[in-house]
């Protein structure tokens, strides 16, 4: 059987009716991370005893009469979550013999629904980057073209998935980590709406914008992961109270009388001709089903990177002071002081990215600068939010672009990084939102995947699952695999 | 020409709360190091903080009290700065929107009452503690106190004097231990004291001030500012100007002296905590807290007087703290409510002084208010007088046992009957027919050579009212 | 134009080295982030509130209880360096 080129509901239908036991399709997954990772490298860390515990584990709870869609299904967590007593790394030196000590929430949750974890997986630092090449561990090829890169930060996820490593894995997004690497990947991935996912034990980058969420082939897949991971958590104190809405009930909706809104902002300068075309053709897909398209606009669009690249900064300038190598993490050798200790520890620690967004973090928020770029930035922020509140308005849901090209080549922009910054402008504005987003592919271009998004009001998420669900309904870019991986 | 002193405090109380104030941690003091530091309070990657209801209600607690204003929305900052005590790099405290702004404390000194008012309170997380010996070249990080919950009171440059200023730090500490919201502890750290001093010549602008931090006694507080005002006038008589910097207290040099160097100028980086939201205080948040609020030293000290019909003064001692108001109020409960005016007697009295004597506070002392009452109903019922009471009362010092217990097995209860203390007076006349002679010659004074005869031979036991009046009955025979 | 950023002063707030070698290069990079947010300036965000966090969620309160035990054992396990029970640092100099 190739049950890599299965969907995770179909690897789930096997698991039900006893074709295969969560042991057997834990080891094929891990047999093929062994054939294939060597080529990609995806994974950072692999955890096959513990996979393998967990999987008999879960067998046992089928056999005593137990069911659950996620009951002994192998997945690989972004190893930005706290993986108890498993080194969690956030791709970092300075956490490279980092065994957590605990768990976190969303992989408490998925522990609790009978899931096996088969390693962690590759990311750019502390989720700074849209590449994955910002890893101490080496960074990841897209599984489409080797020479190009995945996408990220959460491009180990992507590539895995691309790979038929895993059938499902968990990402984060906190500037289009989840989506852009899931477009690049040819992959879904939905970014679900702040507050929605505990960030408990998920390593933080920018608190106000960091944002778990499933990675899958399907929208279908990622619906059911979600269900497991969303939910209220009281260690979290931005996490949304109360219950989550049912995210797999309303996937076989039709789409007719659905307003689908077009930013045109988000077709303009930039934009590169075979995305467009690929965006507007999922479009008239949606249109043939029965949905209207109507031109929206989100006139601050432009400012969104600028605001983003102070706020994400100067957040995690302060989350990453907490690495000063005396309770956990990497300590230099033989500091000769306290003060020497801190500033080798975390310059050997951190890689040339992390410790930019650490000085211009710092540098946004000194005194003298605070006012002209941190608050100004939290001012343009709102407008950003109050744009899509006001297109929401007038449409039900977003369609646009999750980034301006496909993915592209290894070392292209790793000299510059503003160019790379300028890469994020469609995902970033939906994180300074707040709303959730989900990717989804969307066809090809020379052979690499294009994606689109579509962007949602608060807690939609079921609709944009359904959305999304209903497009791949009607077409098949979602179930395309690499020839090399197939 | 003169100078004048101005003085601000910076006053940390710690809140006792059981919990820290982003962690499900104990707060109690004295555990072994690190065995009270959980995840969060050791910063650990991913964790997040969530507030603890208690420290809130602490804080709306003490703005009800000094009548401040209880912020109806305040906000979590970080403050960046690398220390190894601090786990995370940053304390989360509050910068522009603090949880009660405003508040008055009324002091008195001199005779004089001035009202200082005061700028704000906040809520902030403290630090662990680093310990400097026993480890060759090395410092050991003790985090239990990390993450424990403090409020930080800060009052406006409105104290003129070190007396001022002990007498604003003295009420403080009062107010806080009554409202229930601090220990008080000050050797253990639970109150710490920042004074901000600095002088000009009367009706110039402010000068420079120096920061005097961690000052941890009232005695301390007086000689540190005493010592810094010379300082600075010193240099400034010199011609030098001020610097504003942190100093130290050394108390075995009695001298202060600069902490951290210009070069050092720190840029804290103050901005909202994006892991916490807004604290939003309701009005009926506020009027839950209300209702519960503990009666304050002025308002218990109105009632002691109305329903107690004790003076001003006693009134006043009664209530200055909250333990020895509880103290008496349980002992006056405990005889019935019967002559609350003997029990305040014996409060500040006796008690008073043996607490005095043996450097003991209430809550310490031996002898607790249901005994002490016990003692008191044997006073009011004349069982024993009140000068055999101290004796009792001494003997419940050094035991366990109950007032009734001791006048039995010392056989000390008083006599009363008439006859019987006739009988003895007579002896005792007997005894001394040339004091009755002369007595009856007219030396007055003598009567009380024949009253004190009379409690010799009783061994003190007898009623010293009846005692008298029956020995004029037969002396006048 | 924004300000020049001052390499050493960020470097120092973020107890991060910066060599002298390197100062030109890192402070190009840096300058060239910074000059991004020139654009922001130019937005008119007259009696625009600053927005902290995307939801307008209030500050949720734990009762105080305690529930965490002593761990330090545990979490000493992955710690540099340690002795009896404290986390050991070069010696800190006030
Ligand atoms: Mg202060
Ligand atoms: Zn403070």
């Amino acid at each position: 059987m190739n049950f890599h080129q299965m969907t995770m509901v179909q690897l789930a239908e096997q698991l039900r009716n006893k074709s295969v036991s969560s042991v057997e399709l834990t080891q094929y997954f891990l047999d093929r991370m062994t054939q294939f990772d060597g080529q990609i490298n995806s994974y950072i860390t692999q955890t096959p005893e513990l996979a393998l515990a967990q999987a008999a584990a879960a067998d046992a709870r089928r056999a005593a009469g137990e069911d659950g869609l996620l009951l002994g299904m192998p997945l690989a967590h972004k190893d930005i979550f706290c993986t108890k007593d498993v080194i969690t790394t956030c791709a970092s030196k300075m956490l490279a013999n980092f065994k957590a000590p605990y768990n976190a929430t969303v992989v408490e949750k998925l522990n609790a629904a009978g899931m096996v974890t088969l390693g962690k997986v590759n990311m750019d630092e502390f989720a700074m980057g849209s590449t994955t090449e910002n890893s101490a561990f080496g960074v990841t090829r897209n599984p489409w073209s080797l020479d190009a890169v995945p996408g990220g930060s959460s491009g180990g996820s992507a590539a895995a998935l691309a790979a038929g490593l895993a059938p499902v894995a968990t990402g984060t997004d906190t500037g289009g980590s989840i989506r852009q690497p899931a477009a690049f990947c040819g992959v879904t991935g939905i970014k679900p709406t702040y507050g929605s996912v505990s960030r408990y034990g998920m390593i933080a980058y920018a608190s106000s914008l960091d944002q778990g969420g499933p990675m899958a082939k399907t929208a279908e897949d990622c619906a059911h992961l979600l269900s497991a991971m969303a939910g209220f958590d009281e260690r979290d104190s931005t996490c949304a109270e109360g219950e989550r809405p049912d995210y797999v009930t309303g996937l076989n909706d039709s789409v007719k009388g659905l307003r689908i809104g077009l930013p045109k902002e988000y077709f303009g300068e930039g934009l590169s001709p075979e995305v467009k075309a690929a965006t507007m053709a999922v479009a008239t897909e949606l249109e043939k089903q029965g949905a209207t398209l109507v031109e929206v606009s989100l006139p601050n669009t432009s400012a969104a990177m600028p605001a983003y690249y102070v706020i994400a900064p100067a957040e995690a300038s302060s989350n990453l002071s907490r690495y000063d190598g005396v309770r956990f993490g990497h300590r230099c050798d033989n500091p000769k002081d306290l003060k020497d200790m801190y500033i080798r520890s975390r310059s050997e620690g951190f890689g040339a990215e992390v410790k930019r967004r650490i000085m211009v973090g710092a540098y946004v928020l000194s005194a003298g600068y605070y006012d002209a770029y941190y608050l100004k930035a939290q001012r343009v922020r709102r407008l950003i939010k109050q744009d899509f509140v006001d297109a929401f308005d007038q449409c039900d849901v977003i369609l646009g672009p999750v980034a301006p090209t496909p993915a592209w080549k290894l070392g292209e922009k790793t000299a510059d990084p503003t160019a790379m910054y300028l890469a994020d402008i469609y995902t970033i504005p939906v994180n300074l939102a707040g709303l959730p987003a989900i990717a989804l592919p969307a066809g090809f271009s020379a052979g690499l995947p294009v994606g689109v998004q579509l962007i949602g009001n608060y807690f939609s998420e079921p609709k944009l699952l359904n959305v999304a669900h209903q497009y791949q309904q009607a077409t098949n870019h979602h179930i395309q695999m690499p020839a090399a991986f197939a | 020409m003169t100078w004048e002193t101005v003085i601000g405090l910076e006053v940390h109380a710690q809140l006792a709360t059981n919990t820290k104030i982003f962690s499900a941690a104990s707060t109690a003091f004295g555990a072994m190091p690190n065995t009270q530091a959980c995840l969060v309070d050791l910063g650990m990657p991913g964790v997040l903080p969530v507030l603890n209801k208690g420290v809130v209600d602490m804080a709306i607690r003490f703005g009800l009290a000094v009548g401040a204003t209880v912020a109806e929305k305040s906000v979590f900052a970080r403050k960046n700065y690398f220390y190894p005590d601090l786990p995370k790099g940053y304390q989360i405290s509050q910068f522009e929107l603090p949880v009660v702004l405003g508040g008055q404390i009324t002091i008195e000194v001199d005779g004089k009452e001035k009202v200082i008012n005061l700028t704000r309170a906040h809520l902030e997380e403290d630090a662990g503690k680093s310990l400097h010996e026993d480890f060759e070249g090395y410092s050991g990080i003790d985090l239990n106190r990390a993450g424990t919950p403090l409020l930080e009171i800060v009052s406006e440059p409105e104290m003129r004097s070190p007396a001022e200023a002990v007498a604003y730090a003295k009420k403080l500490h009062e107010l806080v231990q009554y409202l229930g919201i601090c220990d008080g502890n000050m050797q253990e750290g639970s109150f710490r004291v920042d004074a901000n001093v600095s002088v000009r010549r009367p009706g110039a602008p402010f000068g420079t001030r120096a920061e005097i931090k961690n000052v941890n006694s009232f005695k301390f507080l007086e000689r540190a500012i005493m010592f810094e005002v010379e300082r600075q006038i010193d240099v400034i008589e010199a011609g030098g100007q001020v610097v504003q910097e942190t100093r130290l207290y050394d108390a075995a040099k009695d001298e202060t002296r600069s902490m951290r160097s210009k070069e050092e100028a720190m840029d804290y980086r103050y901005f909202p905590c994006p892991d916490l939201l807004p604290l939003i205080i309701t009005p009926a948040m506020i009027e839950v807290v209300k209702a519960e609020m503990p009666e304050l030293p002025d308002a218990k000290r109105a009632r002691f007087m109305s329903q107690y019909g004790l003076n001003d003064y006693d009134a006043m001692v009664l209530t200055n703290s909250r333990e020895i108001a509880d103290y008496y109020e349980a002992v006056v409960a405990a005889t019935g409510g019967k002559d609350a005016k003997i029990a305040a007697n014996w409060v500040m009295g006796e008690l008073n002084a043996r607490l005095n004597n043996d450097n003991l506070s209430i809550s310490e002392s031996p002898v607790d208010a249901q005994r002490m009452a016990g003692l008191i109903a044997r006073i009011l019922d004349n069982t024993i007088s009140g000068k055999i009471a101290k004796d009792v009362f001494d003997a419940m010092w050094t035991s366990q046992d109950s007032a009734d217990a001791i006048i039995e097995s010392k056989g000390l209860k008083q006599i009363t009957d008439p006859v019987a203390i006739a009988a003895m007076v007579r002896g005792v006349i007997d005894q001394f027919p040339e004091q009755l002679a002369e007595y009856k010659g007219g030396r007055d004074k003598l009567f009380g050579f024949f009253v004190g005869e009379v409690m010799k031979a009783t061994k003190g036991k007898a009623n010293p009212g009846q005692v008298n009046q029956i020995l004029k009955d037969e002396l006048a025979k | 134009m924004s300000d020049q950023i001052d390499v050493h002063k960020v470097a120092r707030l973020g107890a991060l080295a910066v060599s002298d070698d390197e100062v030109a290069a890192v402070g190009q990079k840096l300058n060239a982030i910074v000059g991004l947010f020139d654009q922001l300036a130019a937005i008119n965000t007259d009696g625009v509130e600053p927005m902290a966090h995307p939801l307008d969620q209030v500050q949720r309160l734990r009762e105080d209880v305690v529930t965490e035990a002593d761990i330090h054992e545990y979490v000493q396990q992955i710690a540099p360096k340690v002795e009896a029970g404290l986390y050991l640092v070069p010696k800190v100099i006030e």
